[in-house]
């Protein structure tokens, strides 16, 4: 993807952006050479906007996470792009300013966040603490807005000073909710907040986001891997393969509508609860080794309706259908006449 | 669920009224964790039975005690018709090779230390299944063609590190294959996998059904992947089976209260975007020295005061589906104690 893209990338109204990234690039520097696990990747938040990011693991969706709050340890390094919060350009901040954007502009909930709790710490003091850092608030005060953050959160008020091993794992997940709650930032990255729960569990804090989210008004950033949540929760779905996003629209028109390969594997791997019981076909193969990343389309090798260039010639993210972004020449106009060719018409416009 | 005396020979595996208490506490404080409870259900022929439950359900619970690897406190395990608890002390070297295990994690259950060809000569060499080494090779490369590992001859010499998690998986499958078992514990075999290759494994364990004439116990707390492969599932919650059927009518008509939670919850893009009310608070009790009772009573949006008081005898409500509630009269299930 070059610059020269960049305008059917940008969304129409790009002041009310809340979080753009733009060309972001993320390199693992490793032993057998770098690993690029984020590479050229354009999207933006907009304001009450809920994005989902969705990848299988080592996708990058997680660094992309990291890179937003400036968290990432060597050896993984930014080496290209622009992160814009608010009109700031948070890779340019000072450790004073990235201070107070952390937690204050952004909050991050981690996967299996019941884990990064403090377990010798109870959960009123963790809370207090987080809002300490930032506000000048007496101990009583905070106490006070703890007790008021675990009972938004949907915990009993006289549980601020258990412990995380007193808590289940619902719980405690919630009690995180609440710890990125304290200082009611615009931006929620929430990072499988809910993986390791189970179900009920996960339907409860799910509605308890949304109720958050509408109450609050904050967006978020949603990363998973479980496409059927994602596309329930979402107001628009990225999909990112081999730390590239290959297709990004609105989570209804996504899921119906799937243009790219990739996401049409997906979306025939899991199974569904209604309808007919069909054969589910998966995708072959499993994701690359980003050391050394196919050429061209970096799924031309797992992909069934692979043709002519796909084997050497990058794709660029396009925008086909209003609002609907895809990465894959089955939609390039320059290859048009060569699908024709080698591939069944029909097929290539599925979906339109 | 047909009487058992007359279908004995297609039941592969036929549990009664399976039961597990754990120890807890010290001396003075004596008590016990109720893992499961009671658990009665059978595995025909070639079929793939599911038990679905949350974590704490006490799923892999009973699959760890068919496979023997702890021991149960009360109940019967029926193998091949014969109660093997009572005929063998300890498990014989046939049934461990008969009935063979799947774990969750396939980062942890396969040691990092060997390659593929090495894990899988082990049992092939302890379960004298082959002799001579260029037997051995076949048959390894054989069972890595059947688990759809290819090129063999590659796959073997490979170290778990350089598999990804989906092809570790389907080593530990053909791991277990290799002592040509009859019955497979699949514990969680997919929930660590990454979604796209998820299917293949589930696509896997049912051409192993039809093809080899295996039959499954799959593991899951995923009841869309249970309607996907299995024929039958259970429903387990807080260590007791609640309710039982064909797969399709568990989904379609639930029964148990809380199985219509659990379909209620389920992520379920296909059925459209709204979001569904979940009617219930709370979380799975515990499990030392619980109540008597029904132990989904306090969650359950239905709940009478006989619920906290007697747990509800199984009862039939239509051919081969039960359910453990009061809210339901049917036949009692004599084959399912109370």
């Amino acid at each position: 993807m070059t610059i020269a893209n960049q305008q059917n990338v940008a969304t129409p109204v790009a002041r009310e952006d809340l979080l753009r990234i733009e060309h972001l690039k993320v390199e693992y520097l490793a032993g057998r050479g770098s690993v690029r696990a984020v590479d050229d990747v354009t999207f933006s938040v907009g304001k009450g906007e809920v994005i989902g990011l969705a990848g299988e693991s080592g996708s990058g969706k997680s660094t992309i996470a990291q890179a937003i709050l400036r968290i990432l340890q060597p050896p993984a390094i930014i080496t290209g792009g622009h992160v814009y919060f608010e009109g700031k350009d948070v890779l340019a901040m000072s450790d004073r300013q990235l201070r107070d954007f952390r937690w204050e502009g952004v909050s991050m909930v981690f996967q299996s966040a019941m884990n990064s709790l403090s377990p010798v710490a109870t959960i009123g003091m963790q809370i207090v603490d987080g809002i300490q850092a930032h506000r000048k608030v007496s101990d009583s005060e905070a106490r006070r807005m703890a007790a008021e953050l675990l009972e938004i959160v949907g915990i009993e008020g006289n549980r601020i000073d258990s412990y995380p091993h007193q808590l289940s794992g619902g719980m405690r997940q919630r009690a995180v909710i609440a710890i990125a709650l304290a200082l009611q930032p615009p931006l929620m990255i929430m990072d499988e907040p809910t993986t390791a729960l189970d179900v009920v569990v996960q339907r409860e804090i799910l509605a308890k986001i949304t109720e958050l989210k509408e109450q609050f008004g904050f967006s978020i950033l949603f990363i998973t891997h479980d496409m059927s949540l994602l596309v329930e929760i979402s107001d628009r779905i990225a999909i990112m393969y081999a730390g590239e996003i290959i297709e990004m629209a609105p989570s209804r028109e996504l899921f119906e509508h799937p243009l790219h390969p990739y996401t049409q594997g997906l979306m025939e791997s899991f199974p569904a609860l209604t309808g007919p019981r069909r054969k589910l076909e998966g995708i072959p193969g499993s994701p690359p080794d980003l050391i050394s990343p196919p050429s061209g389309c970096r799924f031309h090798p797992r992909c069934p309706k692979r043709f002519g260039p796909c084997d050497s010639v990058r794709t660029k993210l396009v925008e086909v259908r209003p609002g609907h972004l895809v990465a894959c020449h089955l939609y390039a106009e320059e290859f048009a006449s060569a699908i024709q060719r080698d591939a069944p018409r029909s097929e290539v416009a599925d979906g339109q | 669920m047909a009487s058992s005396n007359q279908v004995a020979n297609d039941l592969v595996m036929d549990v009664r009224g399976l039961t597990k208490r754990f120890p807890v506490g010290g001396p003075r404080d004596k008590r016990e964790v109720h893992a499961v409870q009671d658990a009665t259900f059978s595995i025909p022929r070639q079929e793939i039975v599911t038990l679905v439950g949350e974590s704490g359900s006490g799923k892999s619970t009973t699959a760890r005690l068919i496979a023997r690897l702890i021991e149960p406190t009360e109940g019967e395990i029926l193998y091949n018709g014969v109660d093997i608890l009572k005929n063998e002390k300890n498990a014989s070297l046939s049934y461990r090779s008969d009935v063979q295990m799947v774990f969750q994690d396939p980062f942890g259950s396969l040691n990092p230390a060997h390659t593929v060809e090495y894990i899988l000569e082990r049992p092939l060499k302890i379960h004298k299944k082959t002799r001579g080494r260029k037997e051995t090779r076949d048959r390894i490369y054989e069972l890595l063609d059947t688990v759809g590992l290819g090129p063999a001859a590659e796959v073997a010499a490979k170290f778990p590190y350089e598999l990804s998690g989906g092809q570790r998986q389907r080593v530990a499958f053909a791991r277990a294959l290799s002592v040509e078992p009859k019955v497979m514990l699949a514990d969680e075999p997919v929930s660590m996998l990454d979604v796209s290759i998820r299917a293949g494994v589930l696509n896997l364990m049912k051409r192993l059904a039809d093809e080899q004439g295996l039959s499954f116990l799959y593991i899951t707390h995923d009841i869309a992947s249970a309607r996907y492969i299995a024929d039958k599932t259970n429903v387990m919650y807080a260590g007791r089976m609640v309710e039982s059927a064909e797969s399709t009518e568990l989904v379609e008509k639930p029964a148990h209260p809380y199985t219509k939670l659990l379909l209620s919850a389920v992520p379920n893009p296909h059925a459209g975007l709204r979001t569904r009310e979940v009617h219930t608070r709370g979380e799975i009790p515990s499990l030392i020295d619980p109540p008597p009772g029904c132990p989904f009573a306090p969650r359950c949006p239905h709940v009478m005061p006989v619920c906290r008081e007697v747990m509800p005898p199984p009862v039939t409500i239509s051919p081969g589906h039960w359910v453990r509630c009061h809210l339901y009269d049917g036949e009692p299930l004599d084959s399912v104690g109370t």
